[in-house]
């Protein structure tokens, strides 16, 4: 079977400081990283093909040159072949806009490569915009139906079956392929690359498509396409540190909080 | 784009209960400051409840869609409803809870809409002129806020935190427009079955309920310990919650993770123990009214936000401080 | 300069595993004295146990600076999970690739590459350190076997190898020019380990005496040719210089990414530490002297890989490199005044590790004898 993960690459948000003051976040010096949870539909995609040596797994992302960074990663950890769709008219593009080239390019390195995808692998939400919206809008694109949040996938008999969270606990839940499912965290670590993989995926070729290659609608890109526009960014006011206690033994800290928060009335 | 009006609250149903119900009071809130009508849409097979509730709970309108083929949440089957329903009607915007379920629903309808969509929101505002939603949201694990708007399309779209409205008092006299339509499902609009269920429901008080959260993180160190944390909880009426550390660890069930990928709590008191205070977290728990830390490190993150800390290992200070409140209570 | 974009990407994964899977288990490491399987069948996978082997046996057959990369990440984080490592591509290798027969490597190095086997390295005796000419182990030849006894100390990974390559004189009256090294497989009768040392620091990979008492080794694992093993433990013992003056820069460097965050953190007499002159000097210093210690280690990899004779070059930066380490990590463990010196925060052990690299695999006495030697000749 062929599976296709839609990878992006974010800034590492551990690693976001913010200056209280000047109220702002400090990028300069934050590592890009290919979204963790990305990382957790490649990981699921090459153990399909570890089981299955006929499957194979191809990357897409959209975004600037540098994702080429991402897509080296991701051959680097059992991607197949990565395709990234670069073009300055999808600057600016909202989630909307996003899932339609997402689905565009789902196409056309279907009509490259000459395969169909049976699957299609998300991470449930990025790191950065934190919306989740992609995958399931990559799906109402593509018209498969969708399966989001999984920590766990098996594919069986034209059909793939997820194990999602619910509200009250969670659910196994499937689908008929070809679907798209968004992964959560899954109980397996993405596997690390090895010297060796690294290499190869630095001399590997990654083929950049344009707009012009997907025959997209100039309306349904970029910030013309996109519906949701963001008016303005700011940071939180964090209330600042309160009493810390630290009194000689922990029944002390202990006994004095507790005559506190009863001063308080907060008990 | 003057033809759409109201504004809508969909009422998630888990197991014939209405929840989200809290988004009436952010809905309210919009309908008022345009003067337009709020509309409350359940959904779902037996909804009788649902419906009693988001009336008390002040919704003037109520759109039922009831049927055997809403009886399961199913992504396909809610989209085609609500794609039906808001061609129909026109809303000017649709509040969706920022549930699991209205996760997965909201961006697939707002893509078969073709529309804007905020997701997760915290706040909302609206410009009382153009009837365009202001919608606060958080991004970058919660570093940071964004404001949202959709100006050029219509429904406006968002999924909202339960958390970021509090529920009014139900007024049972109240009474509401009731409007059902049936809406059937052409043959194979579902694709998706479920096949198992499983029911990891928390003991005791849900956690999002819960006015008091005692939260274990890393430093924890063992299922046994969160034992200690489960005491306090209840002792003081309250729930356990967790941290994603704690959760990645095989402590404790993920039904209990509070923050970014996690529930939002906005309890009267969270007790933090050994939780050093990610951004991830904080954004789950920011909402408490007061919050107690208990860390080994003072140099904790998890401090800068705490109202009262305490420097020390939770070993110590978690029985001495379930002893010391057992005494005062006594 | 010194790095191509392969060596950078190597370096990150090296990073990336480090700081992922070393950094959590570092202090653990130390306090259970183990380091834990999984980490060096991680290692084995990534490939790190065969950078500098040749594809042909197994290994990847990169440069030095490749090995350099990979060390100086991994020692910023456990100097102790470098050791095997360090040891496959060196002390291990080293010997059978000089001087071994093709089927010989053949038989041993690619399932050192692969992490299935170990093979440590004897040549260390009680009474014979880098004085290898005084060493009394010996091997007398009986028919198609040679019968080794004697003791060799200090040997790392010896509780758990399965070979070892051991040096011994075959001809005692000739000192230094009669030193043979043969291939001695651990199970044979006659072969014990002694007690696992208790060392001060580099916990986590036993190290102990290897006893040989009448063993009978067969001819076809001899070394190289008769009497000439000594010329192949110093060749040898140059190559592993390189490794060790690693581990001294990325300890150093470890400790200074502990020392500065907690600087900006603590305060003192209203101020944070890293406000006071008298420390930004310290520290100053100290990031200029691990500055030209990193340099001196690539420019000696760099000769290295250029096939230039880099024996001087191998000694000053391992001399260099791991005085300079031990001495920033001890200053870095001074910022932390009272609580440098308690196992809680890494630094503690960091200086333990440290202490070492001045010591095995020539003390910075034995460097300076090889570069005075340079300088004044022998």
């Amino acid at each position: 079977m062929n599976i296709l993960v839609c990878i992006k690459q974010v800034p590492d948000i551990e690693k976001i400081k913010v200056d209280s003051a000047k109220k702002v976040m400090i990028m300069d010096g934050v590592p890009n990283i290919v979204n963790q949870f990305d990382t957790y539909a490649l990981e699921t995609a090459v153990r399909i093909k570890d089981a299955d040596p006929a499957t194979k797994v191809f990357v897409v992302t959209m975004g600037p040159a540098q994702t080429k960074d991402a897509m080296k990663s991701c051959l680097s950890v059992g991607a197949d072949r990565a395709y990234m769709v670069t073009d300055d008219v999808m600057n600016d593009s909202d989630t909307l806009a996003t899932s339609y080239v997402l689905s565009a390019a789902a196409k056309a390195i279907e009509a490259r490569e000459g395969v169909t995808f049976d699957l299609i692998l998300c991470g449930k939400q990025a790191a950065d915009g934190d919306t989740g919206h992609v995958g399931p809008q990559l799906a109402e694109y593509l018209n498969y139906p969708q399966i989001t949040s999984a920590s766990e996938i098996t594919v069986d008999g034209g059909k793939v079956s997820a194990r999602r969270p619910t509200d009250e606990g969670a659910e196994v839940v499937a689908a008929v392929l070809p679907a798209v499912v968004t992964m959560s965290q899954t109980a397996y670590e993405p596997r690390y690359a090895s010297v060796k993989t690294k290499m190869a995926a630095n001399r590997a070729e990654i083929p950049v498509l344009t707009a012009a290659d997907l025959s997209l609608d100039a309306a349904g890109v970029g910030l013309a396409g996109s519906p949701s526009k963001v008016i303005k960014t700011f940071v939180p006011e964090r209330k600042k540190g309160g009493l810390k206690i630290q009194e000689e033994t922990g029944e002390l800290s202990a006994q004095k909080l507790t005559a506190l928060l009863s001063d308080a009335g907060v008990i | 784009m003057s033809d759409y009006k109201n504004i809508w609250v969909l009422i998630d149903i888990q197991n014939g209960q209405a929840k989200t119900l809290e988004l009436l009071t952010g809905g309210r809130k919009l309908a008022d400051a345009v003067s337009e009508k709020l509309v409350a849409v359940v959904i779902g097979s037996g909804t009788d409840a649902a419906v009693k509730d988001a009336v008390a709970n002040g919704a003037d309108q109520i759109l039922v869609v009831d049927g055997a083929d809403y009886a399961d949440y199913s992504t396909e089957g809610y989209t085609y409803a609500l794609e039906q329903l808001a061609g129909k009607y026109k809303p000017a915007a649709l509040l969706i809870g920022a549930t699991i379920s209205g996760r997965d629903l909201a961006p697939r309808l707002a893509a078969r809409l073709k529309t804007g969509l905020a997701a997760d929101c915290t706040d909302l505002e609206i410009d009382a002129g153009t009837g365009t939603i202001q919608w606060t949201r958080p991004a970058y694990g919660g570093n940071e806020l964004a404001v949202i708007e959709t100006p050029g399309a219509r429904p406006q779209l968002g999924t909202v935190r339960p958390s970021a409205f509090k529920r009014g008092e139900p007024d049972t006299a109240r009474t509401a427009e009731i409007i059902k339509e049936d809406i059937a499902l052409p043959a194979g609009t579902i694709r998706t079955s479920i096949i198992e269920r499983i029911a990891e429901v928390a003991e005791g008080i849900k956690l999002e309920d819960a006015e008091v959260v005692v939260s274990g993180g890393r430093g924890v160190g063992s299922t046994e310990n969160f034992a200690l944390l489960k005491e306090l909880a209840d002792l003081m009426g309250g729930a356990v919650g967790a941290s994603r550390a704690a959760v990645d660890a095989g402590w404790i069930s993920h039904v209990a993770q509070v923050g970014q990928t996690g529930k939002t709590v906005s309890p009267k008191l969270y007790i933090a123990c050994g939780i050093s205070g990610a951004i991830q977290h904080l954004a789950g728990m920011s909402g408490s009214d007061v919050v107690i830390a208990i860390n080994r490190d003072p140099d904790a993150p998890i401090f800068e936000v705490a109202d009262y800390g305490i420097v020390g290992n939770i070993k110590d200070v978690l029985p001495a401080l379930t002893e010391a409140i057992k005494k005062l209570k006594a | 300069m010194f790095f191509n974009d392969d060596h950078n990407d190597i370096r990150a994964l090296a990073r990336e595993f480090a700081e992922k899977e070393l950094a959590p288990i570092a202090n653990e490491i130390d306090q259970n004295d183990e380091v834990p399987q999984r980490i060096y069948d991680l290692m084995a996978e990534m490939g790190f146990f065969g950078l500098k082997i040749p594809e042909e046996y197994g290994g990847l057959g990169l440069d030095t600076r490749s090995y350099v990369c990979v060390m100086e990440e991994i020692c910023k984080k456990s100097i102790a999970a470098s050791l095997v490592m360090s040891s496959c591509n060196s002390l291990s290798t080293a010997p059978m690739l000089l001087a071994g027969t093709e089927e010989q490597k053949q038989k041993y190095i690619p399932k050192i590459a692969s992490g299935e086997e170990f093979m440590a390295f004897g040549l260390t005796e009680p009474g014979a350190g880098s004085d290898a000419a005084s060493m009394t182990t010996r091997a007398v030849e009986d028919g198609d076997s040679y019968i080794l006894n004697g003791r060799k100390c200090f040997i790392t990974g010896a509780p758990f190898a399965q070979n070892t390559v051991i040096f011994a004189k075959t001809s005692p009256e000739k000192g230094a020019k009669g030193i043979t090294s043969f291939i001695v497989d651990m199970s044979l009768p006659g072969v014990s380990v002694g007690k696992h040392e208790d060392k001060m620091g580099l916990r986590g990979v036993a190290t102990s005496d290897v006893v040989l008492e009448d063993v009978r080794v067969p001819k076809d694992c001899i070394l190289g040719e008769i009497d000439r093993g000594f010329i192949t433990a110093m060749k040898t013992l140059n190559t592993g210089r390189i490794g060790v003056s690693c581990q001294g820069i990325g300890v150093a460097q470890g400790a200074m990414d502990e020392a500065v965050p907690y600087m900006k953190e603590r305060k003192q007499f209203g101020q944070r530490l890293a406000d006071f002159q008298g420390l930004r000097f310290l520290m100053a210093d100290c990031e200029a002297r691990l500055n030209a210690a990193r340099l001196s280690v690539y420019n000696a990899a760099y000769m290295m890989d250029m096939k230039e004779d880099a024996t001087k070059a191998a000694s000053m930066a391992k001399y260099f490199a791991t005085e300079t380490g031990l001495d920033i990590v001890s200053k870095c463990l001074q910022m932390f005044g009272g609580y440098g010196y308690v196992k809680e925060y890494p630094i503690e052990r960091m200086y333990r590790d440290a202490r070492v690299l001045t010591i095995f695999e020539g003390t910075s006495q034995v460097q300076q004898i090889v570069i005075a030697g340079e300088l004044f000749g022998r």
